[in-house]
């Protein structure tokens, strides 16, 4: 599955320790930490290892309707 | 034209400064760039480490960095039943606990004190290239963004390293090499102050769980599960408090602190340089992949990739096949024990609570003559041959 521009992965700032835990887990090196934020790129592939990854479980994907 | 550095590091953890501290101490013009504001914080550590390694790399521990002192390390079943590594044979994988926050600082210093220019809040956003040689980087930070040229960049950034990946170099890790982590530090418990404690099977899935005490009062009490072993959202974190609620010692403690991020727990990885790249530390996937442990793997291969990348400024060749020197002197030092320690990972984590118990019980029949990881299984292989069978060459 290809990341579609309907579909955003949300990260929830009250509980995102910043960690890169996701950005380490990511296959395709979709993720970039910028100092305490959060950017997916377009390489993204849906595989939402990163959601599992997050040990604090601050990122959801809000699917498209 | 001449460059702006010999060498620039991206990342000023352990790793980062040991490579500064050994090139800039052999004359090359280093800068480490550090995108965090503070070297050494927010910690993303458990802190526990072992004394032995520590002449091979010139590390003196200063006053601040060293928190704890610990006799030994206890190995707690699933059923409860402790194994105790006293003093008499303590040495090479647990005796100490650190304070990062120092830790790193004092690393960093030594590092300046060598001649290392360092930048804080200065992030890496892209690797420049004359076509597949790394000749540069581009930076941004408070002075605004600029591209930095150098003979070698070194990729020190860590679990979440993107500077290898920039490069070309595959350090893409499989689901079952991927450790996630939460930790508290823990203060108002009653612990047993003078060891390490992991608690071991399915408390913590695929990994286990550390108590390392920090003074009398006060430990890192975390855990590590392996990726594939998580099932809901923030698995790893109920995990760990379900534990907390459930341990008496524990239950009435209270954080002043929380640490969360991933190691990775794989096998060493086919390549860690490129023409003008080199990876080290965590970037370099060079963590145990027993313990989770990477600052003594990451000073003494940063100690190698400073040394290699002093010659090779005086080479002035900074060309893939001149930084094979460290390829080769990393492998050399460590390749053969993380490969080990991932095949005997790879057993581990499919072992159940009972065989767990059984080993323990074992390990209090018998002992265990030193406290490291590789005498560890060389007790359990006396007595389960077919636990150890896979990597029984190593042992």
């Amino acid at each position: 599955m290809k990341k579609d521009q309907l579909d955003e992965f949300e990260v929830n700032i009250d509980k995102c320790m910043h960690c890169g835990a996701c950005v380490g887990s990511c296959p395709q090196n979709a993720i970039y930490l910028r100092e305490v934020v959060l950017e997916f790129n377009d390489s993204c592939t849906l595989c939402k290892r990163c959601i599992k990854a997050c040990p604090v479980g601050a990122i959801k994907l809000v699917e498209s309707a | 034209m001449k460059r702006d550095y010999d060498i620039v590091i991206v990342g000023a953890g352990p790793a980062g400064s040991m490579t500064a501290k050994w090139a800039a101490k052999n004359g090359a013009r280093v800068l480490m760039i550090e995108k965090r504001q503070e070297i050494g914080s927010p910690v993303r550590c458990g802190e526990g480490i072992s004394r032995a390694w520590h002449d091979s790399v010139g590390l003196k521990l200063d006053k601040k960095s060293l928190a704890w002192e610990v006799k030994g390390a206890k190995l707690v079943a699933p059923n409860g039943t402790p194994f105790y590594l006293g003093e008499k044979m303590a040495g090479d994988e647990v005796g100490i606990v650190i304070d990062r926050v120092f830790f790193d600082k004092q690393l960093a210093r030594e590092a300046i004190k060598a001649g290392a220019d360092l930048q804080l809040k200065a992030s890496a956003t892209k690797l420049i290239k004359e076509g597949s040689k790394v000749v540069g980087v581009h930076v941004n930070s408070m002075d605004g963004p600029r591209d930095i040229s150098c003979g070698c960049v070194v990729a020190a950034d860590g679990f979440e390293s993107q500077v290898g990946r920039w490069a070309g170099i595959d350090t893409s890790l499989a689901p079952r090499d991927i450790t996630t982590c939460f930790q508290y530090r823990l203060t108002n418990i009653d612990i047993e102050h003078e060891y390490c404690e992991f608690v071991l099977g399915s408390k913590a899935p695929g990994g286990y769980i550390w108590i390392f005490p920090k003074n009398e009062d006060t430990a890192n009490v975390g855990i590590g599960m392996q990726f594939t072993k998580l099932h809901e959202i923030a698995d790893v974190k109920k995990h760990l408090d379900k534990f907390i609620q459930g341990d008496p010692r524990l239950r009435k403690g209270k954080p002043l602190e929380l640490v969360s991020g991933a190691v990775s727990i794989c096998a060493p990885i086919e390549k860690t340089i490129g023409d003008g790249v080199i990876l080290v530390g965590d970037a370099a996937r060079q963590i145990d992949p027993i313990t989770g442990g990477g600052i003594s793997n990451s000073c003494k291969s940063g100690k190698v990739a400073g040394e290699v990348l002093a010659k090779a400024t005086q080479e002035n060749d900074f060309s893939e096949k001149s930084l094979m020197r460290y390829e080769n002197g990393w492998r050399n030092l460590i390749e053969n024990q993380l490969y080990r320690n991932w095949l005997a990972k790879e057993k581990l984590v499919t072992l159940p609570d009972e065989t767990f118990d059984k080993v323990i019980a074992t390990l209090n029949d018998v002992g265990v003559e030193k406290m490291s990881t590789l005498a560890i299984l060389k007790a359990i292989g006396d007595k389960y041959p077919e636990l150890v069978k896979e990597f029984q060459e190593f042992l």
